[in-house]
């Protein structure tokens, strides 16, 4: 037993290391190659904090519009029954099972000028090709299922005796929902807006179809890593941006196992 | 369902089920503005639609980009399908200094945006490698790259039956003189194929509709254009009709994977219990 289990557990770090280990060693030491003054200053010129701010902008658009709607779905699905209700639930996995390629397309044929309702929507003055419209839309897109996600298990385990007693003793649905429901699904709301959150400031396919990536106008720091390696050759520029979204990569898994430890129905869950 | 729900069913039809409606008709190029026509047009724009989506798919950059496509997601759902139990029985029956440190590092690409994912990979395997290991414009980078962000879909749809699983079976089968490969084959595998198949479908859809990670490393010439780097390329172009039918073949393929995969594990699922 004792050389098998050993000879299994090598072939698994050396994988992993190949895989995993030495590529992200390496992206820290190419990052701080000419040294941490370098790294800094390509972190803190214009174009990569234009599009950090855009970035946080569109983050601050998707991720409250994301876990409201998460929350909302999440009650209908775990204290309701409505007729399609299997295929209201599975309509939310489906920007996550498809390319984000064919997320940036969709919307370009519905929304913009050359899309279904591209000539009403032009004559209100809204496009959504090369602008922040659109990066926002896609992104909304992208991170859709991560709350609803966390929170079902979650409301299916707690089950309804609080709620019911709370409706018997007089409260209204605001205050069950306040003083009973979102108190016991805290951290599972929690969970899903950090997952929101970190796909939001990832997002790359969909967004770099629809955005036309305008410097400082719809470039995602994801299209800024992107356009500094592809078009501007600025190699250190686009390690130095990896490193900075790798690192709050690294944060948002902290955050997540914290969560977890508080409620152990959660699973990180990308799928 | 209530106005709550009416909200929520407005917002999903804005941002997926309008544009999926959309993606779809522009790949057949069927067009709304052709109303109150006659049954002899709409045969005709019908057959013209079909005519031209299969002529967009079939294309050779599409044919071969696809192909492409399909036969790196395979050999990768496969390959960390492997990994996947070997990792999963690493994490949960081996115990060594680091361990928990291993599991949380299974999370990384998940987490890690596929575009940080590329230029990870391009750091130590692309051209200005340390280790001159040059895997730029090559499919060993595509695959290299495909094996790094679906690594977690594969451990994590295994790791948690491996853990419910109980020991008494294997012990059983080890008192009866079986060796540890033959317990792992008639024992513990047969209980874990439903989990590995779930893994092997979440990874190849995955896999199919990647783009981020391998967008860097691809580099764009057309012996690495995958089928959405292929789409992309379209778009590039302006030719949205040809990327609408492209994206509807991808986009019928991945549901097809999703739902066959989801299929096969409850039947299997349902012959074990």
């Amino acid at each position: 037993m004792r050389p098998h289990r050993f000879a299994l557990r090598t072939v698994v770090l050396l994988y992993l290391g190949i895989l995993i280990g030495l590529p992200v060693v390496f992206l820290v030491v190419k990052a701080f190659g000419h040294g941490f003054g370098a790294f800094w200053g390509e972190v803190t010129q214009t174009d990569a904090l234009s599009a950090l701010k855009l970035s946080l902008v569109i983050a601050a658009i998707a991720v409250p519009i994301n876990t409201v709607v998460g929350v909302g779905a999440a009650l209908l699905i775990a204290r309701h029954d409505f007729v399609g209700k299997r295929v209201f639930d599975t309509i939310f996995d489906v920007p996550v099972a498809i390319s984000p390629i064919i997320i940036g397309v969709s919307l370009v044929l519905a929304y913009s000028r050359i899309g279904w309702l591209g000539a009403p929507l032009a004559r209100w003055g809204l496009n959504v090709l090369f602008t922040p419209l659109g990066v926002a839309l896609a992104t909304m897109a992208v991170s859709l299922p991560y709350v609803l996600r966390s929170i079902v298990p979650v409301l299916t385990e707690i089950g309804q005796d609080q709620e019911q007693a709370g409706r018997t003793l007089g409260a209204g649905r605001l205050r069950i929902f306040w003083s009973l429901t979102l108190p016991s699904i805290r951290w599972a709301v929690l969970y899903g807006v950090t997952l929101t959150f970190a796909r939001t400031l990832g997002e790359f396919g969909a967004v770099l179809v629809v955005s036309g990536n305008i410097t400082g106008v719809t470039q995602t720091l994801p299209i800024y890593i992107y356009d500094s390696w592809d078009q501007r050759f600025d190699v250190l520029g686009s390690y130095s941006g990896a490193l900075v979204l790798a690192l709050i990569s690294v944060a948002v898994l902290s955050i997540l196992a914290v969560l977890r430890r508080r409620e152990r129905k959660l699973l990180v869950d990308f799928a | 369902m209530g106005g709550g729900g009416t909200l929520i069913v407005a917002y999903l039809s804005i941002i997926v089920l309008l544009p999926i409606a959309a993606l779809v008709s522009h790949g057949f190029s069927i067009s709304v503005a052709t109303r109150g026509a006659g049954v002899a047009f709409w045969r005709w724009h019908v057959s013209l639609g079909f005519r031209t989506f299969w002529s967009a798919v079939t294309a050779s950059g599409a044919r071969n980009a696809i192909f492409l496509s399909l036969w790196l997601s395979f050999s990768v759902a496969a390959i960390n399908a492997v990994m996947g139990v070997a990792i999963a029985w690493v994490l949960v029956r081996d115990r060594f200094f680091g361990r928990t440190f291993l599991d949380s590092v299974i999370d990384l690409p998940f987490a890690l945006p596929t575009i940080v994912a590329g230029v990870v990979l391009l750091a130590i395997y692309g051209p200005d490698s340390p280790i001159h290991v040059d895997l730029f414009e090559t499919w060993m980078g595509l695959m290299l790259a495909l094996l790094f962000v679906t690594l977690p879909f594969s451990v994590r749809s295994v790791q948690p039956v491996l853990a419910s699983l109980d020991l008494e079976s294997e012990d059983a089968a080890r008192t009866l003189g079986a060796g540890s490969a033959r317990t792992f084959f008639s024992v513990v595998l047969p209980s874990l194929w439903p989990s590995v198949l779930a893994g092997f479908g979440l990874a190849f859809a995955r896999a199919i509709g990647e783009f981020g990670s391998i967008s860097l490393i691809a580099g764009g010439i057309p012996r690495t254009t995958t089928a959405s780097y292929y789409v992309f390329n379209l778009t590039a172009g302006f030719l949205w009709t040809d990327a609408a039918a492209v994206s509807t073949a991808l986009l019928v393929l991945s549901l097809v994977v999703l739902v066959s995969a989801n299929v096969f594990s409850r039947r299997f699922q349902r012959r074990l219990l």
